[in-house]
């Protein structure tokens, strides 16, 4: 069974229908783009995936071990966290906040945050304040704090946005790393579609006419529509 | 020097003084945790607002003439935070608006009931003294200080017990929330939390000064330390210090209490920007 099934689904808020009969299924090392314009629900469809929005009609579904708040969440940055006196491991250790009961942060959980650490480099600013950053380095912290949420399913809400080219190689290359490598299912909303045509495995695309398919079968869609052109 | 001891030890006798040393540090500490959180949020204003809604209580209550008035004042406030988180979610008015309207509304309400109904022969004295504070922790009846000290252990446990939760909202609040936190109950929560802080810490500095208890530990505290664990610390600490010193300092030159404890904030802020700067270079 696939990680995430979702039928026909309608969203929207106050009534008013934003995207409809959306129906497609991530399955486990997928690498999902979902690309859309402005306005055309990608926000809204993320917060459904996440549990915290209801959708209008249709279901959303999980499935092959993957449970609901399993999802790490890699938010965009809000102005809030650009001056925030925090350390690199408080930030990543906080990504345990959903699996943890008691009041504090037991051995489990360190050596959950640590192992994350070491896995996106991060060692060496372990005890550097968050707000002293680049923005490449944050993105990275807050990717190691999705990562202690789940070792399964990622969901990164535009997670190159403000960062320079380089940077944003560097972050490509990472998600990249850990789908491939480490099995990591990703759920990518961006702008960028040539990320979208070099990594992905799949593409939703939302907003007017909704396609759901493979890399390839986008990449022949676009020559048509260029064709056309 | 000896002679100033000497009088301090006369004062600190006294069981209305050893109580206000007592409650201080309690108020001071519970406000500063949370001024972390509200500088952080950027919810300053809020307690701001709740602080002058709650002087529109005060002064209802003292046109009633009632002698325990944290009865009255606190569960309005109370509501009065509540209230302000939903108009918050509210397109109609915008959140900065709706404090600023419910604040100067509770204000000027406050001070006409006090003209039209006067409590005592002086309006000016009993307006000055909510807003300022002046001798209030002096004056505390044995009811509101069992309430002040248990409300404040109350608050301090809720924040030790959520202190995880609390920085996982406070830092990005859209995370915490898809990890499964109820957002919305922390809200609530810190809502209700500030209400009766600033209930609380009207009796230190007054009114118009809460705000000051609330914001100045946490800023300075952010101007040193770069990690959260250490800024709430700092602040927790910086704030008794700071208060005690601020009493003992009024009682010594008879200055009014929350003008001095606030003047002792602010100088603390100062050099801890200085530190700030030389810890930079």
């Amino acid at each position: 069974m696939a990680q995430i099934v979702c039928e026909d689904l309608a969203l929207g808020y106050e009534g008013k229908t934003v995207l409809s009969h959306l129906t497609f299924s991530v399955e486990a090392g997928d690498y999902l783009c979902i690309v859309g314009e402005n306005g055309s629900g990608k926000t809204t469809l993320m917060k459904t995936l996440l549990g915290l929005r209801r959708p209008l009609s249709g279901a959303v579904r999980f499935g092959d071990g993957v449970k609901k708040n399993e999802i790490g969440y890699l938010p965009q940055q809000t102005a809030v966290q650009r001056d925030f006196p925090a350390s690199v491991r408080e930030i990543v250790l906080s990504g345990c906040v959903g699996r943890c009961r008691t009041p504090f942060y037991g051995k489990k959980e360190r050596a959950v945050a640590e192992e994350q650490i070491e896995r996106l480099g991060l060692a060496p600013l372990r005890d550097r304040c968050y707000r002293e950053l680049s923005g490449g380095q944050q993105q990275r912290v807050l990717l190691a704090r999705a990562l202690c949420a789940t070792q399964k399913l990622l969901l990164l809400d535009e997670p190159v946005a403000g960062l320079d080219p380089k940077m944003t190689e560097e972050m490509y290359a990472i998600v990249e790393e850990l789908n491939r490598r480490h099995g990591i299912t990703v759920l990518m909303i961006t702008h960028d579609l040539s990320a979208a045509r070099r990594y992905a495995t799949h593409v939703l695309h939302i907003g007017g006419e909704i396609f759901f398919g493979t890399r390839e079968e986008y990449l022949a869609r676009g020559k048509e529509g260029d064709d056309r052109d | 020097m000896t002679e100033w001891l000497t009088r301090l030890g006369e004062y600190l006798s006294y069981p209305f003084v050893q109580s206000a040393l007592i409650v201080g540090v309690l108020i001071a500490l519970c406000s500063a945790l949370l001024g972390v959180t509200l500088v952080l949020r950027r919810f300053s204003f809020i307690g701001d607002g709740l602080s002058h809604t709650a002087f529109g209580a005060l002064a209802v209550a003292a046109v009633l003439h009632l002698t325990d008035r944290m009865l009255l004042v606190l569960p309005v406030t109370v509501l009065c935070a509540v209230l302000l988180l939903r108009t918050g979610k509210n397109k109609k008015t915008s959140g900065d608006a709706s404090v600023a309207m419910l604040s100067v509304g509770a204000m000027a309400l406050g001070y006409l009931l006090l003209n039209l109904f006067p409590a005592s022969g002086n309006v000016a004295g009993d307006v000055c003294s909510s807003l300022f504070g002046s001798t209030s922790i002096l004056t505390l009846s044995r009811t509101e200080v069992v309430l002040c000290i248990v409300l404040s252990v109350l608050v301090l446990a809720a924040f030790v017990l959520l202190y995880r939760r609390l920085f996982a909202v406070t830092f990005d609040a859209a995370f915490a929330e898809a990890s499964g936190v109820n957002v919305g109950l922390y809200n609530l929560l810190i809502a209700v939390i500030s209400a009766v802080i600033i209930v609380l810490a009207m009796n230190l500095v007054g009114s118009l000064l809460v705000s000051a208890l609330l914001i100045f530990p946490a800023l300075s505290a952010m101007r040193v330390y770069r990690s959260f664990l250490g800024v709430t610390v700092c602040a927790g600490i910086l704030s008794v210090v700071c208060t005690v010193l601020g009493l003992l300092a009024s009682i010594l030159f008879d200055t009014p209490v929350g003008a001095t404890v606030v003047a002792a904030d602010v100088l603390a802020y100062f050099v801890f920007a200085l530190i700030g700067r030389l810890k930079k270079n």
